[in-house]
């Protein structure tokens, strides 16, 4: 039994990840139908960003700008070198890899997709591979083909919750983490202006363009936000396990994408239950049956699920999709 | 119509392209250079192996032409990457033998490639020597194909004889890259091996590339108490590993093999590797002076203490200058035959001869991980007859050299013709390990 | 001439015109051509099998599959086990010269086919209840679990690949692979077969309406397809004589698809051409290095955008997706159905709902 709930407990905190990863997913194919195939490559870079900004990058940048490089805002605004490991640390350096990454989704939206968005699906699609082989060819150049390992940026330690269960801070932290990006997310997405803007664009881009909604400044701004949890992901991902190298977004964002369809894309609470399903099951397959199959599990369950509900999970035509 | 004939057109047009580019092709091969193909994975999931070693390859070939060539021929190195991808690697080694026409041929890390390319070697009779392709197949596509390592088998026998008879241990675990054939050949011969020393593998758990999670299987294995731990995985796999099962109150001594090379290793397992063992090609630390300067040369060229993918890349292209040298002749027949005759060629990864089947036969380092990331040498050791595992015949020990005439396309012919040489040697296990060492130390 | 007649003669002039440019040009002891551009040409002959045979499946039925490099998969590898354990035997007892081989390699395409039309049957019997995206997804799951039973199965070699497979280059038989997937293909896209595929992508449900029995169709299209695209597998497994099941993760149908879509969807000779520049690009920028595959990216991306229909593309692509007819389209099939399909509209909402959100993206598009 116990072992049964470490496994979950294991399964949440990798679930919590994919559900990251696969809200970016579900977003964008809600307000423009394309499945972002770079998306899982825009994780690998907040993660590498994450690397850079805690390996001290800030501090040189603070010094090349006249800054005490131990200064407040080198530490506190740059994500400066020599800090103590601090969780203070941890979620300076995740929120500058959010904001990096979520330019660089703006970016490549305004420069790939938007050109091809008023052409069909698939020239889309195709373009989304094309700048997904572009971040992961350019990143084995720009940061080198090697894998790199993350520091560690805060002080790890077990937890015993007794009767032989133990957690490791990093997976409450990641945990609690995803929460709040999930809860902050749902409260844009349901509670503010531009959330609003969001849904009505996802539920009909003309309309919402007829009701005076500037639809490109939305899909930027849909982007933006989706990457930006991306990397999020990267860098709890990295704080977890500290490995990283330009192809690790791949596998991850394949099976986050299984996590959003799964749940039925376009769906938030639906990535975020695909995720968590997805997360906890590869568990309990490498934990009880064999680590072998278990990509092989994982879509075996999204294809049965798919073939009894075509649409997800909770996805259905009447929910209302962002 | 008019579009299908503009399309074929096209086509054809693009095709004379491929075809006219770089026609200069054989016709230059007669010049005044020595050229050597090199292909590596320079891109993709093996890359930081494929670096490595060609860093390793243009040292030899720098302090080769700075000491006035081969003969008074100048080293040509032609440099390509493969994308980690086998049938990218047989098109090279294609354009290798066919427009380049290349002298001889060094390359890769990852035995899926030199399999798929080792056969057109073969047919245009131009040698091929791989540092670090460990998979018994590679050299059986003929007698142009050569390997400056140990073979997978040996390895895994130097392991098991290793934990059961010089720690004497009884009861091992096994963790199992199962995606990965590196992994899957070891424990293979472990499992054979290991009992014949009085040991039993009482657990196996598996995981694969890319996961980062290994709770699951560290619980069953702590169920089943063993007293030694087999990793034969790469090294970030393992300190990961390492690092859970300390967690997790698992303290025996983890063995691994050269997969497990990396400066890496300790940076991320810290105290969870320290006391662990591994099978190594080479070691830093090691005092002999030739490896002293090698490691010097290559920190100073490259900022990085070399790993072992390195090293044996940096002999395997000493190996191949050494035999042109004593062809003093580019004839493809005439380098074959002089790799064939290498009698006891010094290099920094120990003593290279070549057995009946064209692997090299040499010592395994059993290197120890102590603190501070030192990875010093604990035993050098010589695989017992007996623990030879039915599958390294080939490779290892004199046992059965050519039995492996195989496929096709080979003629069997003068498989052994050259082995001769070295055979006593058997019994120092070779090493060589398949590609993945990998080490970007400190400076 | 009678039509057949004319087929046939056509047939033989093609036959002996790739068997004398086997037996002349592409024989490599006559030293006519490089066996680099050799090989890059008949790489591309494979590439054209497999780029066709997908294109009928994506390109003429509307039906988006990301699952082909499976299919290739099953074909390579079963042919493979096959040629390891008979090809020889078969080979020998024809004197194991060119015609031995042949037999052997040709026992082994059909057999390949075969198997891998079977593995498509299976796969597109519960898929293509599914559509677009779903479709999409679960293709690329089903490639991907093929994926992870070749690396469990020892006997054709699991995570090491497989070695030691007879390898018969030749350009005859590639070639010959690459004209019958584009005649089949041609021919079936002018049949009615071919026209009611084509109605499916235009419009599954008016379609449907008009008496085509879609699910029918569109599995035979699938079957066809995989078929094809396995024979194309068996070419590749007796090429280099080596296969790894990581040759055939998704990435390589990836570039299957990038083929046909560059090359223009629902035009065969555009899936040819896509092949051939797909093949021989990487090769052409040889030359920079570690900066090649971003290059080839970059190009890529340009592409789509500068020519979104593809380089010969004379359809819209799926045009069944988006909706610039969408609306015309619909109405009349519903006038025509109306009635008959009023009991199925509670069945087809979630259909139509979803075509309802496409049209309102589809009509974005003609913002100025």
């Amino acid at each position: 039994m116990s072992t049964f709930i470490q496994q979950l407990i294991n399964g949440i905190s990798l679930g919590a990840i994919y559900a990251l990863i696969a809200l970016g997913y579900t977003m964008v194919y809600g307000v423009l139908k394309l499945i972002n195939f770079a998306h899982g490559d825009v994780y690998m870079v907040g993660a590498f960003m994450g690397y850079y900004l805690s390996n001290g990058l800030g501090a040189q940048w603070a010094q090349k700008l006249g800054m005490d490089p131990n200064g407040l805002v080198a530490r506190g605004l740059l994500g400066g070198g020599a800090m103590e490991p601090s969780l203070i640390t941890a979620l300076v350096v995740m929120l500058l890899a959010m904001t990096i990454c979520a330019l660089l989704g703006v970016v490549i939206e305004r420069l790939a997709y938007r050109p091809v968005r008023k052409y069909s699906r698939l020239t889309a699609l195709i373009t989304a591979i094309g700048v997904s082989l572009l971040l992961e060819n350019g990143g084995q150049v720009v940061f080198g083909a090697d894998p790199k390992f993350f520091p560690e940026l805060f002080k790890k330690q077990n937890i015993d919750l007794g009767g032989g269960v133990s957690v490791n801070s990093s997976d409450i932290v990641v945990l609690i983490i995803a929460v709040v990006l999930m809860v902050v997310l749902q409260f844009i997405v349901y509670y503010t202006k531009t959330g609003k803007a969001m849904r009505a664009v996802s539920y009909n881009l003309q309309s919402a363009k007829l009701m005076g909604i500037n639809t490109d400044r939305i899909i930027a701004f849909t982007f933006a936000l989706g990457s930006a949890l991306a990397a999020a992901a990267g860098v709890l991902v990295a704080i977890r396990i500290p490995r990283i190298d330009p192809l690790m977004g791949i596998l991850v964002g394949l099976k986050a994408f299984v996590a959003a369809v799964l749940g039925g894309i376009g769906n938030i609470p639906g990535a975020m239950l695909g995720g968590l399903l997805i997360g906890i099951t590869e568990t309990m397959v490498v934990g009880y049956l064999s680590p072998t199959y278990k990509d092989a599990v994982a879509f075996a369950i999204l294809i049965l699920v798919l073939l009894f509900r075509p649409s997800g999970l909770l996805g259905s035509v009447a929910q209302e999709k962002v | 119509m008019k579009r299908t004939l503009i399309a074929l057109g096209l086509t054809a047009s693009l095709l004379c392209a491929a075809a006219c580019t770089n026609t200069g092709g054989p016709g230059g091969a007669g010049g005044d250079k020595v050229k050597i193909g090199v292909f590596m994975s320079l891109t993709g999931s093996t890359a930081q192996f494929g670096i490595s070693s060609t860093n390793g390859i243009k040292m030899a070939a720098d302090e080769v032409n700075a000491a006035g060539g081969i003969n008074g021929k100048q080293v040509e190195l032609l440099v390509q990457d493969d994308r980690s991808d086998a049938q990218e690697a047989a098109t090279i080694v294609t354009k290798f033998v066919t427009q380049d026409g290349v002298h001889g041929i060094l390359g890769e890390v990852a035995s899926s490639r030199t399999i798929a390319a080792a056969p057109i070697a073969q047919n245009a009779k131009v040698p091929l020597l791989t540092p670090s392709s460990t998979n018994p197949e590679v050299t059986k596509a003929g007698d142009y194909i050569f390997r400056s390592c140990f073979i997978d088998p040996v390895q895994g026998a130097a392991m098991s004889q290793f934990a059961g008879k010089s720690l004497g241990k009884r009861r091992a675990a096994l963790m199992v890259d199962r995606k990965n054939d590196y992994s899957t050949g070891l424990e293979k011969v472990i499992n054979e091996v290991f009992p014949k020393f009085g040991g039993q593998v009482v657990i196996t758990q598996s995981f694969q590339e890319g996961d980062t999670d290994f709770n699951g299987q560290l619980t069953s294995i702590k169920g089943a108490n063993p007293d030694v731990i087999f990793i034969p995985a790469y090294y970030g796999d393992v300190a990961l590993i390492a690092k859970q099962a300390r967690d997790k109150g698992l303290n025996v001594p983890l063995i691994g093999g050269d997969g497990w090379d990396s400066a890496q290793l300790y940076t991320i397992g810290g105290a969870a590797v320290v006391g662990s063992y591994f099978t190594n090609h080479y070691s830093p630390y090691d005092t002999d002076p030739k490896v002293q300067k090698f490691v010097q040369d290559y920190q100073k060229r490259y900022g990085q203490i070399p790993d072992a993918l390195a090293a044996t890349a940096y002999d395997s292209a000493h190996i191949m200058f050494d035999a042109i040298k004593r062809a003093n002749s580019l004839d493809g027949k005439a380098i074959r035959d002089a790799l064939a005759a290498t009698k006891d060629f010094p290099g920094v990864t120990g003593t290279v001869n070549f057995n009946a089947s064209r692997d090299a036969v040499k010592p395994i380092m059993m290197i120890r991980v102590d603190e501070g990331g030192k990875y010093v040498i604990q035993e050098r050791v010589v695989v017992e007859g007996a623990a030879m595992p039915s599958e390294a015949g080939a490779g290892g020990a004199n046992t059965n050299t050519n039995a492996n005439a195989n496929t096709a396309a080979t003629p069997a012919a003068n498989t052994n013709a050259t082995g001769n040489a070295n055979t006593g040697a058997n019994a120092n296990t070779n090493t060589n390990a398949n590609a993945n060492a990998k080490a970007t130390a400190t400076p | 001439m009678p039509r057949y007649a004319r087929n046939l003669v056509i047939a033989f002039l093609l036959l002996a015109a790739l068997y004398a440019l086997d037996y002349f040009v592409f024989d490599p002891s006559r030293r006519m051509i490089s066996p680099y551009v050799a090989r890059i040409i008949m790489l591309a002959g494979i590439n054209i099998t497999l780029a066709v045979s997908l294109n009928l499946i994506n390109g003429f039925t509307g039906q988006f599959s990301i699952g082909h490099a499976g299919f290739m998969a099953v074909g390579a590898y079963s042919s493979a086990y096959f040629s390891v354990t008979y090809g020889k035997g078969i080979a020998e007892s024809l004197g194991d010269g060119a015609l031995g081989w042949g037999l052997a390699l040709l026992l082994a395409t059909l057999l390949g086919a075969l198997v891998a039309g079977a593995a498509g049957f299976l796969v597109g019997v519960p898929s293509l209840r599914l559509k677009g995206d779903y479709l999409a997804i679960v293709t690329l799951g089903f490639g991907q679990i093929i994926v992870v039973f070749l690396n469990n199965i020892e006997a054709i070699g699991g995570a090491r690949g497989y070695s030691g497979i007879p390898i018969v280059k030749s350009f005859f038989w590639i070639f010959l692979v690459a004209v019958l997937t584009i005649v089949a293909v041609h021919n079936i896209v002018n049949s009615a077969f071919g026209r009611a595929l084509v109605s499916i992508r235009e419009d599954e449900l008016a379609s449907e309406a008009m008496g085509v029995n879609t699910t029918r169709y569109k599995v035979m299209a699938f079957v066809i397809s995989s078929a094809l695209a396995g024979a194309g597998g068996v070419l590749l497994a007796h090429f280099d004589g080596y296969l790894n099941p990581k040759s055939f993760e998704f990435i390589k149908s990836f570039e299957i698809l990038i083929m046909i879509i560059l090359g223009g969807l629902g035009s065969i000779v555009g899936s040819i051409l896509g092949a051939v520049v797909l093949t021989v690009l990487p090769e052409a920028l040889r030359g920079f290095a570690e900066y090649r595959m971003v290059i080839y990216s970059v190009l890529l991306i340009i592409l789509m955008i500068t020519r979104p229909q593809g380089l010969l593309g004379n359809i819209d692509p799926f045009k069944g997706w988006r909706a610039r007819n969408r609306a015309k389209t619909r109405t009349e099939a519903e006038e025509i159905t109306a009635e008959d399909t009023r009991d199925k509209e509670s069945v087809d909402k979630a259909t139509l709902g979803e075509r309802a959100r496409d049209t309102s993206l589809g009509e974005g598009d003609t913002r100025p």
